[in-house]
């Protein structure tokens, strides 16, 4: 497992998944959501500063040094987006995590990230078997997302079997079709990154630039 | 001087910011309190969480209550609900918390978790997260009262 790559990974969708906060749908998803959040960031911040300083490591780059995979980096859009961003992520990390026992972080994580799981297929199921509109959408963000997935499995294929299963099983069981071949993009990994990591970056940093090596 | 059997109980005594009913005791996050060769006190905690906030708050109450010593954060074995004390859990029922159930062992499907005012097991889940990475919310069918559950992990 490399800290570098999945403590970016946690650090960006942290961040996307921290935008929520004040603007979802109802105060119960707004609290899990920013849940989600802070228990990312907890894992980033212990991956991070395996890599080196953390805080030097989150406000001291940009875009091309990161080395998160696109699919976190991608926008919140609507909540069925958030939704299938997180089962895709969560499904993997999960995987990635227990295939680590070893590792403080992954043993920790993978009690944690769990819930994630549970959450984002509860959510999928719901959504999915809802109303024509939440399927509808929730089809569009599974077609929107689904070419960042190849990514995931690059340093470790292995991991894409469990994932599939995972994914495949709860799309079945949300009325959900799994998209077909898509052409797959990547990058992340080497720093080549779409638009908006630079954006969520712009955000994230800002405090610090302003006001450098200040504290709460 | 204090003994580190002394530091350990006074260590153990702090109250959990975000839930002082419990005491870090309670919560089973004090590892260790150990002497170094020096003769300096090292208290060793661990989080509940990954991304737990009260971590900074729960090192300073450390701190205060035991001047000079040394806060040491550990990962490993990861913390489980199961270490929350019995007295701890006594403590989380009488607050209107319902406690976590045991996950060391089998755990009957049929024992859903029971209302903490009117000890009643018709209870739903509201939500998988609540007002701390540790609590779900939940809702008493029988008394219709909302609570916290501290949820396994």
């Amino acid at each position: 497992m490399n800290p570098l790559e999945i403590g970016d990974d946690c650090l960006v969708l942290a961040q996307r998944l921290a935008e929520w906060v004040t603007r979802a749908p109802t105060l119960e998803e707004d609290v899990a959501l920013a849940n989600l959040s802070l228990d990312l960031l907890g894992q980033a911040r212990a991956l991070l500063s395996r890599a080196g300083n953390e805080d030097e490591l989150a406000y001291l780059r940009g875009p091309a040094q990161f080395r998160n995979c696109l699919l976190t980096e991608q926008p919140n859009g609507d909540f069925a987006r958030t939704i299938v961003r997180h089962l895709l992520y969560a499904g993997f990390l999960y995987e990635m995590y227990r295939a680590h026992p070893e590792d403080e972080v992954a043993a920790k994580g993978v009690k944690e990230i769990a819930y994630h799981r549970d959450y984002a297929a509860l959510w999928t199921r719901r959504l999915g078997l809802g109303t024509e509109e939440s399927h509808r959408r929730m089809t569009a963000a599974l077609e929107a997302l689904w070419p960042f997935t190849g990514e995931l499995f690059a340093a470790d294929p292995g991991l894409r079997e469990p994932w599939s299963a995972f994914v495949e099983t709860t799309l079945a069981e949300s009325g959900l079709a799994v998209p077909g071949e898509a052409p797959q993009r990547d990058g992340g990994r080497r720093g080549e990154h779409t638009p908006h990591l630079g954006e969520l970056l712009a955000e994230m940093q800002a405090l610090h630039r302003e006001h450098a090596g200040a504290t709460w | 001087m204090v003994t580190p059997e002394e530091a350990r109980a006074l260590a153990a005594a702090v109250p959990d910011p975000e839930l002082p009913v419990l005491t870090l005791g309670d919560l089973g996050i004090v590892r260790e309190v150990r002497q170094d060769p020096g003769g300096a006190l090292e208290v060793v905690i661990t989080p509940t969480y990954s991304g737990c906030p009260a971590m900074d708050a729960i090192r300073d109450d450390i701190r205060k209550a035991l001047p000079g010593a040394r806060v040491v954060t550990v990962l490993s074995p990861p913390w489980s609900t199961d270490w929350i004390t019995d007295e701890g859990r006594r403590k989380l029922r009488e607050h209107g918390l319902s406690p976590p159930r045991r996950t060391d062992g089998p755990v009957a499907l049929t024992l859903g978790v029971r209302c903490p005012r009117c000890g009643s097991p018709r209870t739903r889940l509201v939500s998988r997260y609540g007002s701390t990475a540790c609590k779900a919310m939940y809702a008493c069918r029988e008394c219709l009262e909302p609570f916290d559950h501290f949820k396994e992990i």
